[in-house]
């Protein structure tokens, strides 16, 4: 019971050493890239444009991962969050909503993307469905409904304004990875400085004393499926005017990246605690890695198993770092212990 | 009592509003895409014959490709009035499949068409058509035994490669070029198919003494395509030549390259789809040709089940029955001759 009371409640302290930490492995991901192709970066300008393409490449993704981090951090998971963005992506280019412009085709994907959150939502918290299963149904009942819309076609973006989206630029940055950096400092701000992102915590940490303390842990619950749904909806955009298409099997696995990156960042896969900062970091480290096997033209089967190995280094650092904290505070609040 | 509050009603009339505008966005006009066999003047076979039942399975992948094979089959089977075809769904899987041929093999038709979701997974299934007296024509993916079908036709993988590497060699030849250096995006790169496309590859630019330079495999999906394209250019800031396997993973290829303002290459396309060989025929991107593996082999196989159904053999080949085996040609389509095959374009 003592040791119960004496666990450390996560800092803002220790949130930054592990964002430190995923610094260092970003870091030491690069200086593998320069002394295995010295000639790439002894070009500032490949330097420079490769940057910008590993931000760019991680923008629909790390969209996509804020959600989630949500989604995580309430105690919940988003398996179909793959399947909204095919299902978003799919609806806006169909030809008849393509006549409505780009303002219809955004407005689409967006529209869709909240309700298909909306439905995992009222699922989940007033049909209490276990968010594993109701979203994994979803999944499922998404990319076939997209594969119905699509007629298993790959659907052509003709609409000038969305697809250059993914090649303009402002101020010298793709304005995809302007879109990536709102959407981190909006979910920042939320997550940090709203009640929603403290009931956010509190609902994932204990629901029973969530409810207690006044929150509507159903509405809120609810309402971070509708989030997560809705930066799908973001993504699907991008992602559609990146391949200057959609299809139903589009942003496949997205669900598994996003979920991982979540956890390199920080965030308990049991709710309760997690940071946006964390999650970008933890997208960025996977974006890295795929341009590095790249640039050495290694094998993706390789790739897909350093990143395991990094999801349970990630995880395995989190436990030991815990543990031995708690160790350390009950030797100072208990002498007897030693 | 349940209150309506003035907010609740119009979030919700909203929703409706919404929801109304958005069904009504669903509908794509299906292009008129099939390919098929029209031309029957002075061809005995085309005449009328008896009639034949000829019974259809294709799994139903979200690929262009698979779709465009059902499409074909069904367009290829309305031209004969001495046809009728049935349809079964083939489901999600092979036993899935397995059990909706069951259904079909009891209907008794006179020919069974099937693209297997993989052969040797219904290699049992072929078999037990046959022994039942229907004969079953093979679509792409080939039965193990051969007494599990009467007629196999399909594409040719590694011919595919071949010709890629083939029409890559010949013009770094022309262009000089000594030491090129040549990226490739395959498809799934776990599939016997993408191993047999690279295989052939391989050889064809062994014979130039050129070599890939570097792979990037993506999932036969636009956005798979534009990722690994992406990280393809990265790789390489001067390229000679790329070959992407699939056309429509191409989409996102060619996305990514106007993406990076790169045009410094030639590429060199797979499948020949009716986008590509419209890129190809206006000449104003990177994308130079591409190497059919027509999903037209299903209107063939139509016609061919006909001709088995009424004991007919090929009207140019002395044989009086329907071959056994046919393996289409893969060929390379450019600028050149593209106007010949944009009917061919799925």
């Amino acid at each position: 019971m003592t040791a119960r009371t004496a666990l450390p409640r996560r800092t803002d302290n220790d949130q930054v050493l592990r964002n430190l930490g995923l610094v260092g492995v970003l870091a030491a991901l690069v200086v593998i890239g320069i002394v295995t192709r010295p000639e790439l970066y002894s070009d500032p300008a490949w330097v420079r444009n490769n940057i910008l393409t590993i931000l760019q490449q991680a923008s629909a993704i790390g969209v996509v991962t804020v959600g989630m981090t949500f989604v995580i951090i309430g105690g919940g998971i988003d398996l179909s969050v793959g399947a909204i963005i095919a299902l978003a992506g799919v609806w806006s280019t169909t030809l008849a909503t393509q006549a409505y412009g780009a303002a219809g085709m955004i407005f689409t994907a967006l529209v869709v993307g909240l309700a298909v959150g909306l439905v995992n939502g009222v699922l989940i918290a007033y049909g209490k469905l276990v968010s594993f299963i109701a979203t994994l149904a979803m999944l499922v009942s998404a990319r076939g409904l997209a594969a119905q819309i699509s007629g298993k076609q790959t659907q052509v973006s003709t609409n000038d304004t969305i697809n250059s989206i993914a090649s303009s630029r402002l101020i010298g940055i793709p304005v995809l990875v302007w879109i990536l950096a709102a959407v981190v400092v909006a979910g920042w701000v939320l997550l940090n400085r709203t009640t929603f992102g403290r009931r956010t915590v509190a609902v994932g940490g204990n629901p029973e004393a969530a409810r207690l303390a006044g929150i509507d842990v159903k509405r809120h619950t609810m309402l971070l499926f509708v989030l997560s749904g809705l930066c799908c909806g973001i993504a699907a955009i991008m992602l559609t005017s990146q391949a200057t298409s959609a299809q139903a099997a589009m942003a496949n696995l997205y669900e598994l990246d996003a979920i991982a990156a979540a956890i390199i960042g920080g965030t308990l896969l049991s709710g309760g605690r997690g940071t946006i900062v964390g999650a970008l970091f933890g997208v960025l480290v996977f974006s890295t890695i795929t341009n590095l096997f790249a640039i050495n033209n290694l094998a993706t089967e390789v790739q897909n198993m350093v990143k395991g190995g990094i999801i349970v280094a990630a995880v395995l650092l989190q436990q030991f770092r815990y543990r031995s904290l708690t160790n350390l505070l009950r030797r100072r609040n208990d002498p007897d212990i030693s | 009592m349940i209150r309506i509050s003035r907010r609740h009603a119009l979030l919700g009339g909203a929703t409706i509003g919404a929801g109304v505008a958005l069904t009504a966005c669903t509908s794509n006009d299906p292009a008129d895409t099939a390919q098929v066999k029209t031309d029957t003047s002075g061809n005995a076979n085309a005449a009328t014959g008896p009639k034949v039942v000829i019974g259809f399975s294709a799994p139903a992948a979200d690929h262009g490709w698979i779709a465009a094979i059902t499409n074909n089959a069904k367009a290829q089977a309305a031209q004969y009035s001495d046809v009728e075809l049935r349809t079964v769904e083939a489901g999600a899987d092979a036993a899935a499949q397995r059990a909706a041929l069951a259904t079909l093999i009891a209907q008794k038709p006179n020919v069974i068409v099937m693209l297997p979701h993989d052969g040797k997974e219904l290699n049992a299934t072929g078999l037990e058509a046959m022994r039942a007296g229907i004969p079953v024509v093979n679509l792409d993916r080939a039965f193990p035994s051969a007494a599990a079908y009467r007629l196999q036709i399909k594409g040719d993988n590694y011919g595919m490669g071949l010709a890629a590497g083939q029409y890559i060699g010949e013009q770094l030849k022309a262009k000089g070029v000594s030491n090129p250096i040549i990226g490739e995006i395959p498809g799934i790169d776990s599939l016997e198919l993408t191993q047999e496309r690279t295989a052939g590859l391989n050889a064809a630019l062994a014979v130039y003494g050129f070599k890939v330079a570097n792979r990037r495999p993506a999932e036969f999906t636009a956005d798979s395509g534009q990722a690994a394209a992406t990280a393809l250019l990265q790789a390489l800031p001067k390229m000679d030549a790329l070959w992407n396997h699939d056309d429509d993973q191409g989409i996102g290829v060619l996305a990514a390259v106007k993406q990076a303002n790169r045009g410094e290459f030639f590429m060199v396309g797979g499948a020949g789809s009716k986008t590509a060989i419209e890129a190809i025929t206006k000449d104003d991107s990177v994308l130079k040709a591409t190497v059919t593996y027509s999903p037209s082999m299903a209107s063939s196989a139509i016609s061919l089940a006909r001709l088995i159904g009424q004991g007919k053999g090929m009207s140019d080949l002395v044989e009086l029955q329907v071959p056994k085996e046919i393996t289409l040609a893969s060929e390379t389509i450019t600028k050149d001759n593209a106007s010949k095959y944009a009917k061919l374009g799925f």
